[in-house]
């Protein structure tokens, strides 16, 4: 069997949002789920950017001003 | 690379034929799915409201009377976005009060890595929470306060879900640039969240105390 080469914090932190996103290759996500999995730290640095993805995916909304859907066609009209 | 071109709906592509011959309600049935996103694009970089319905409204005349040049190699979408972005990058420069960070700038100084200043806790999302006004606030506060070169990927990735490519067209910067300032957002977001997820927002203490390893 092959020995997986550890990961420092650092790296983790640096591939974090990638890794978050699906976009590593299937080495490096095996290098670091082996280091979540003994560091409370970068877990948490895990969970708290995948809430960051969820709640901006969910939770944000800019409130059209009210009237711009009718204002944002008016230079047309002239 | 493949030459295929993005799936322009049918309706779109009907859409943008009337509006070349004339159709102007056309052209509103052709924006409106994206009203909100070209707002938000605009308050992704202008953060203030009367500043981005200007520049939506300046956008959606540029995408009216440029729509004859849109050749469809990218969605329609995609060229709305980034017509408001260019208009909104033209207000930044314009107005005196804001310092214009220049691409070219922002290509050759990437600014160092930024890494984790805090280790609190925060695994689950309450559902509830979302529908707290505090926690939309903090949100809120927290995109305010990022950099705008790191705000509008963030806007664009996270809240419009551009893809990479997308995103890096959008702004005329690179794929690598994209990843490295969303990881920058990303972490700045969570250490101004995090700490109060699971500290004084929860517990209703002022106090928090920050979790470090050294």
């Amino acid at each position: 069997m092959r020995k997986m080469i550890e990961i420092s914090c650092v790296e983790v932190w640096r591939e974090i949002s990638n890794y978050v996103d699906g976009a590593i290759d299937p080495e490096l996500r095996a290098r670091m789920e082996a280091h979540f999995k003994g560091c409370a730290h970068c877990t948490a640095v895990l969970d708290g950017t995948t809430n960051v993805v969820k709640l901006l995916a969910d939770g944000v909304e800019y409130d059209l001003p009210q009237g711009l859907s009718q204002r944002l066609y008016s230079k047309l009209k002239d | 690379m493949g030459a295929a071109k993005p799936d322009l709906g049918a309706n779109e592509a009907e859409l943008i034929q009337r509006v070349c011959q004339g159709d102007k309600e056309a052209f509103c049935g052709l924006v409106r799915p994206y009203e909100r996103a070209v707002y938000a694009a605009a308050m992704s970089i202008l953060n203030n409201p009367a500043d981005a319905e200007e520049v939506a409204q300046e956008a959606v005349l540029k995408a009216f009377s440029n729509l004859a040049r849109f050749r469809g190699e990218a969605k329609f979408s995609t060229w709305l976005i980034q017509i408001t972005i260019n208009e909104a990058r033209l207000r930044l420069r314009k107005d005196r009060r804001h310092l214009y960070e220049s691409v070219d700038e922002a290509r050759t100084n990437e600014e160092g890595e930024y890494f984790p200043k805090d280790f609190a806790d925060w695994r689950e999302v309450p559902s509830e929470a979302l529908q707290r006004e505090e926690l939309k606030q903090a949100l809120r506060h927290a995109i305010a306060g990022l950099a705008p070169k790191y705000r509008e990927v963030l806007i664009l990735r996270d809240v419009q879900h551009l893809s990479t490519e997308e995103t890096a067209q959008v702004l005329g910067i690179s794929v690598g640039n994209v990843k490295t300032r969303l990881l920058r957002a990303r972490l700045q977001m969570r250490d101004a969240l995090a700490p109060g997820i699971d500290g004084s927002w929860s517990t209703g203490q002022a106090g928090y105390q920050k979790v470090r390893p050294w």
